[in-house]
């Protein structure tokens, strides 16, 4: 276990405007019958700098969405802070973030046009800007045939898209996305991560992604967070220093294969551990 | 017509058709049971004597009381112990139980202690018909996915918020269908009680007919119990097709 302590070397001497913050962060699930304890994450520290979009790849199991929930204020952490702007993030979902889960989340009894809309309506937004806003939205998640339809008329990858919307309506200033594109094909992977990062530029939210593939990690992000088997913790930070003005394309330039293979070259150790194949496969 | 809807109407009419022929050529004696014909003109018999008009407004008024009491109180007990985990801990075994038990052997009990009025009635098909809601609202509220109150919160609603604009829509689908069932429940708690031992009602009418010998106004009446009863469900099974094509299902 101790040969994974090749730690995250985050530069706190270059400190940027810092947008969110995890300090030695751990996340332990209590027992529960029939079974031990679960410690899911950490202990790990994180500076996400405002305006940066920050992917998170990992091993299966190894606390990404854990990770997600302590940083959203979803889940207490067992031990150490998370901070979001300047604040303590506590027990409670601060007003900034918005949240596009791993599962299905869209409510099954309304419409696209109202999931969408669902978190603008008492909001004390006016109507003229909820249509507005919700229009958008649509659109941009190409949902624009379907406002009327219910999530049980569309595909998993569309109500994946519903949930982004609804996200979107509320201008996050730090979206948190687990995994979005997961039930989509490669093709429209790659257009749905064309269309977040124009998204990202025009917003300058901060964004963290959760991804499982590592190409798309690469294209999308300013720096990519590598995390160990479970209990994860950063075992590299990547920073890519790809241009702010970037897309798909960028898969052409003859550096972009080395980040990915420097990202594989930790993953497949950590990988082969979570699947529970010991560390003499990992040291082949 | 849908081809379902067709074959359950030819299945249908076979049946009455082959009953019909079956008591006209005495296959099935008259003491056994009568034609559809002979019921259905017993009924209209029936429906323009004077009585039968009181023993219906009991029944159904006890049929009313029993299902509001069990529905909003089925809810409202239902959602009380999902919330508090240590309440329901100590109810849930009797919940299991409950349908194993014999209610209606304790009627003459609830006769000695509420009287020989309608309150026993309501009482035996209260309590018989409430817990199917109270289970029902349980497993509704268990079932809803916890990405969705997730949401909830993601969308900082409030508590009020999160049960109204949430929570009951997640688990409507089987409230609905404890609602059903209490009102299934109602009708066969108000009826059977009225049959055991009553004055009145419905129930009463058919059980004094058949000691009477008289078969006739007997299957009168229970015609007509079955088509109160098939109306009242066809009413709530069309709202709630409604509500849940709604969710496109
Ligand atoms: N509610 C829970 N109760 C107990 N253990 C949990 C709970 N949620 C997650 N875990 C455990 O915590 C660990 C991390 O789970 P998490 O969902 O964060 O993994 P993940 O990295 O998101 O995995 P994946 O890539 O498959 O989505 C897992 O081993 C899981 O068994
Ligand atoms: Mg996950």
């Amino acid at each position: 276990m101790a040969s994974v302590q090749r730690l995250a070397a985050v530069d706190a001497a270059s400190a940027p405007n810092i947008h969110a913050r995890l300090d030695g962060v751990t996340r332990v699930y209590p027992p529960r019958a029939g079974h031990a304890e679960v410690h899911a994450l950490g202990p790990l520290s994180l500076d996400l700098r405002a305006g940066e979009f920050f992917s998170v790849v990992g091993p299966s199991g190894c606390g990404k969405s854990t990770l997600l929930d302590v940083l959203a204020g979803l889940a207490v952490p067992s031990a150490g802070t998370v901070e979001f702007e300047g604040k303590r993030v506590l027990g409670e979902v601060p007003d900034g973030v918005g949240v596009v889960f791993q599962e299905d989340a869209s409510f099954p009894w309304l419409t696209v046009d109202d999931n969408v809309a669902f978190g603008l309506r008492r909001s004390g937004v006016d109507a003229a800007e909820i249509k507005r806003r919700v229009d958008f939205a649509i659109g941009f998640m190409g949902l624009r045939d379907f406002r009327r339809a219910y999530p049980s008329q569309l595909s998993g990858g569309m109500r994946q898209r519903v949930c982004i919307a609804r996200t979107l309506v509320l201008q996050p200033r730090l979206i948190l996305l687990d995994e979005p594109f997961g039930a989509l094909d490669q093709q429209t992977r790659l257009l749905m991560g064309d269309e977040l990062l124009r998204l990202w530029r025009e917003t300058s939210a901060t964004v963290l992604l959760i991804t499982h593939a590592l190409d798309e990690a690469n294209l999308l992000s300013d720096r990519i967070g590598v995390m160990s088997a479970r209990p994860g913790v950063f075992i590299d930070i990547v920073e890519t220093g790809w241009p702010r003005d970037r897309d798909s394309r960028l898969a052409e330039r003859p550096d972009f294969g080395a980040v990915t293979s420097r990202l594989w070259s930790f993953l497949r150790g950590e990988s082969l551990r979570a699947l529970g194949q010991g560390t003499a496969a990992a040291a082949r | 017509m849908s081809k379902a809807g067709w074959i359950r109407t030819v299945v249908l009419v076979a049946a009455v058709g082959a009953l019909e022929i079956a008591c006209r050529t005495g296959a099935i004696p008259a003491t056994m049971v009568v034609a559809p014909s002979v019921m259905v003109l017993a009924l209209v018999h029936t429906l323009q004597s004077d009585e039968i008009g009181m023993h219906l407004r009991h029944t159904l008024s006890a049929v009313a009381i029993a299902m509001s009491l069990s529905i909003v109180g089925g809810f409202i007990i239902g959602f009380i112990l999902n919330w508090v985990p240590f309440l329901r801990r100590a109810f849930s075994p009797f919940l299991a139980a409950y349908y194993a038990i014999p209610h209606f052997a304790f009627y003459p009990l609830l006769i000695v202690i509420f009287g020989l009025g309608p309150l026993p009635l309501i009482v035996l098909a209260t309590l018989f018909a409430m817990v199917a809601m109270i289970l029902a609202t349980m497993a509704g509220l268990d079932r809803v996915p916890r990405v969705l109150l997730k949401t909830a919160r993601i969308h900082r609603l409030s508590l009020l918020q999160e049960i109204w604009r949430v929570r009951l829509p997640a688990a409507a689908p089987h409230i609905l269908s404890g609602l059903k069932l209490a009102v299934a429940y109602s009708f066969i708690g108000v009826i059977a009680g009225e049959f055991i031992l009553s004055t009145s009602g419905i129930g009463h009418e058919i059980a004094f007919a058949y000691d009477n010998f008289d078969n006739k106004r007997m299957y009168a009446l229970i015609l007509f119990v079955l088509a109160i009863v098939t109306t009242f469900n066809m009413a709530v099974f069309a709202w709630e097709r409604r509500m849940l094509r709604r969710r496109g299902a």
